[in-house]
């Protein structure tokens, strides 16, 4: 017997036949990728991709593996959690691996030591300022200030002047590398004090990921600000009638991808021990790729951060299972893109479907 | 004249040089339920949205509760009184059926500025309520509008009006994609208005409508009013002459 509860009104309501969570097909994905690895790893070379099998080492899964399938995808992870939120608004962000860039060289200059093995450093930016062992929250809140102006500049771009987001935020992304550049005119900044160093080493950067993919999980779904984000990345002109301030609500979501940015670049400068004006280069595709594959729609409106976890986890281990498989770096890339594309075809063909139903 | 709820004065609103209203006066008493007419492009929704705050007027007067206003956006007619259901509806299609009635007044349990907590369950609790006091028929609150029948899309925007104490409401055809039986629904609710003496504008294209549910008709022609007709003192033709302007108003014509 088909046990329904009685829905307003009077009809009839099967709960059984509720909608089935977007975010369950992802998980099972990523079930599929991660059983086709581990096939192929038995067939072509013997061995297995995620279980334990080595003599003396306790635990079912290869946890070595496990761990740099996660902590390679964290820092890029942090900035998607961002770009979802944009994604659900109906918006993209291009500039994410730029702030990465910029927000690196700014913080790491303000993270120098004074002394080298005895010496001077030879990387201090702002030695005549004498602006070197400073302590570990000047260096985190120049660089999150740094993603909170970008961000601030993005989103009062698209609110109040009407540019679309892919046009202001890749001005932004050519503009951010460039003040990455120019910073310290091409050269690495170096030699951070050790607690800056702390903040990206071990598993850190997977804590911080988790924490935050946690902490925006739980805003998008219980605060007036998640419900707003769906809100207008669903029908931006009810927003709009229905009284929500549609452009103060844009500014905060670029700002907070902009210092979700920042986050990264300050974990990553902190866990490589240096800033290079080329960091960051091609975080911003990547991350719209973990939402994509996470099921966070272009069209705005629909999508949730476990979506894009499972996302970046599906990122990891097809990155992971390439290396494994002993397959050339250039093969990644391209099978990368046709993932993402891949995705973004899937994505139409349920809003096809969706919209032939409703 | 205390219980004129809304008067307009001259109001015009241009797009660029298309003149899309044209020196509306407009009048509506405390209980009275008025209908719109008009061809399309007549002025009849360009006439609901500067009312509601949607766009703001090129010139003239709005006088809501005997005093000027100025509305710079929906929320600040909605905070003054005035409910609007839109032709397209307002409706965010990801949502669900409680979110899409609170939408931009959402029940807070935490206030912590944008990030406020939102109370879901008072929300649910309240969104059965309307729906049950208006007879709508939704089977699922949680499941998204988009999954529904234009019936039940646009009883979730009625009931949206009529959830919150409002002093008046208006309707752009509320009926317009809706079936034989959703349609009458929709009509009770706005009887139930009706008995309740709220005043109510109402913009339709049907005749029968109209002469059921309303007062008073106001015609539309070319960004003008063309009309304005007691219910007991027209008829059918008599509103279709003016609505194709084979019948002219010679007292209302005068800036013509």
């Amino acid at each position: 017997m088909a046990k329904s509860e009685a829905g307003v009104g009077g009809l009839k309501y099967d709960a059984r036949r509720r909608a089935w969570p977007n975010e369950l097909n992802i998980l099972l994905a990523l079930i599929l990728i991660v059983a086709a690895f581990e096939i192929l790893g038995r067939l072509l070379l013997g061995e297995s991709f995620l279980l334990n099998t080595r003599e003396g080492v306790p635990g079912l899964f290869n946890e070595q593996r496990l761990q740099i399938i996660i902590l390679q995808v964290s820092i890029v992870g942090i900035i998607a959690i961002g770009v979802t939120q944009v994604i659900i608004t109906g918006g993209i962000d291009l500039s994410s691996g730029s702030i990465v860039g910029a927000t690196a060289m700014i913080a790491m200059s303000f993270a120098q030591v004074a002394l080298v093995n005895g010496n001077p450093n030879p990387k201090a930016i702002f030695m005549a300022e004498g602006w070197v062992d400073l302590p570990v929250i000047v260096p985190v809140l120049v660089g999150l200030g740094c993603g909170l102006v970008a961000g601030l500049i993005n989103g009062s771009l698209i609110a109040y002047t009407g540019i679309p987001p892919f046009i202001a935020t890749l001005g932004m992304m050519v503009a951010a590398r460039g003040l990455a550049r120019w910073w310290s005119k091409g050269n690495p900044i170096s030699f951070p004090t050790e607690s800056y160093a702390a903040i990206g080493q071990g598993m850190n950067p997977v804590f911080i990921f988790v924490a935050l993919a946690i902490l925006f999980q739980l805003i998008l779904t219980y605060t007036k600000y998640g419900k707003h984000c769906y809100a207008i990345g669903s029908n931006e002109e009810a927003a709009r009638i229905t009284g929500i301030k549609v452009e103060n609500h844009k500014v905060l979501v670029y700002v907070i991808a902009g210092i979700l940015a920042s986050v990264a670049a300050i974990v990553l400068s902190s866990k490589n021990l240096t800033a290079q004006a080329g960091m960051g280069v091609m975080y911003e595709l990547d991350a719209i790729a973990m939402a994509v594959i996470g099921g966070i729609s272009l069209a705005g409106g629909r999508g949730s951060i476990i979506g894009t976890v499972l996302g970046a986890l599906i990122f990891g281990v097809i990155i992971s299972g390439f290396t494994f498989l002993k397959l050339d770096a250039y093969y990644q890339e391209m099978v990368k893109g046709a993932i993402i594309v891949g995705a973004v075809v899937l994505d139409q063909w349920r809003q096809r479907r969706r919209s032939m139903r409703a | 004249m205390s219980d004129i709820i809304l008067k307009t004065e001259g109001l015009t609103k241009h797009y660029g040089g298309v003149q899309a209203l044209e020196g509306a006066n407009f009048e509506l008493r405390k209980g009275e339920h008025v209908a719109i007419m008009g061809d399309n492009g007549a002025g009849k929704s360009t006439f609901v949205r500067q009312i509601t705050g949607v766009e703001i007027p090129s010139r003239g007067k709005i006088l809501f509760l005997g005093k000027e206003v100025i509305f710079q956006s929906p929320l600040e007619a909605r905070e003054a009184g005035i409910e609007a259901v839109f032709q397209n509806l307002a409706l965010a299609d990801d949502l669900d059926v409680p979110s899409n009635l609170f939408l931009g007044r959402e029940k807070i349990r935490f206030n912590l500025g944008p990030f406020s907590i939102l109370d879901r369950k008072g929300m649910r609790d309240a969104t059965r309520k309307a729906l049950e006091k208006t007879a709508v028929k939704i089977p699922n609150l949680n499941s998204t509008i988009r999954h529904m029948s234009g019936g039940q899309r646009q009883c979730v925007a009625i009931a949206r009006t009529a959830t919150f104490p409002s002093k008046l409401i208006i309707m752009d055809e509320p009926t317009a994609a809706l079936g034989v039986a959703e349609t009458a629904q929709v009509e009770n609710i706005i009887r139930t208005i009706k008995q309740n003496g709220e005043p109510l504008i109402l913009i339709s294209h049907n005749m029968r409508q109209v002469f059921d549910l309303v007062d008073r008709i106001v015609v539309f022609r070319r960004g003008r009013i063309a009309a304005n007709l007691k219910k007991s003192e027209t008829s059918g033709e008599e509103v279709v002459a003016y609505i194709t302007g084979a019948k002219t108003d010679p007292s209302l014509s005068d800036a013509a």
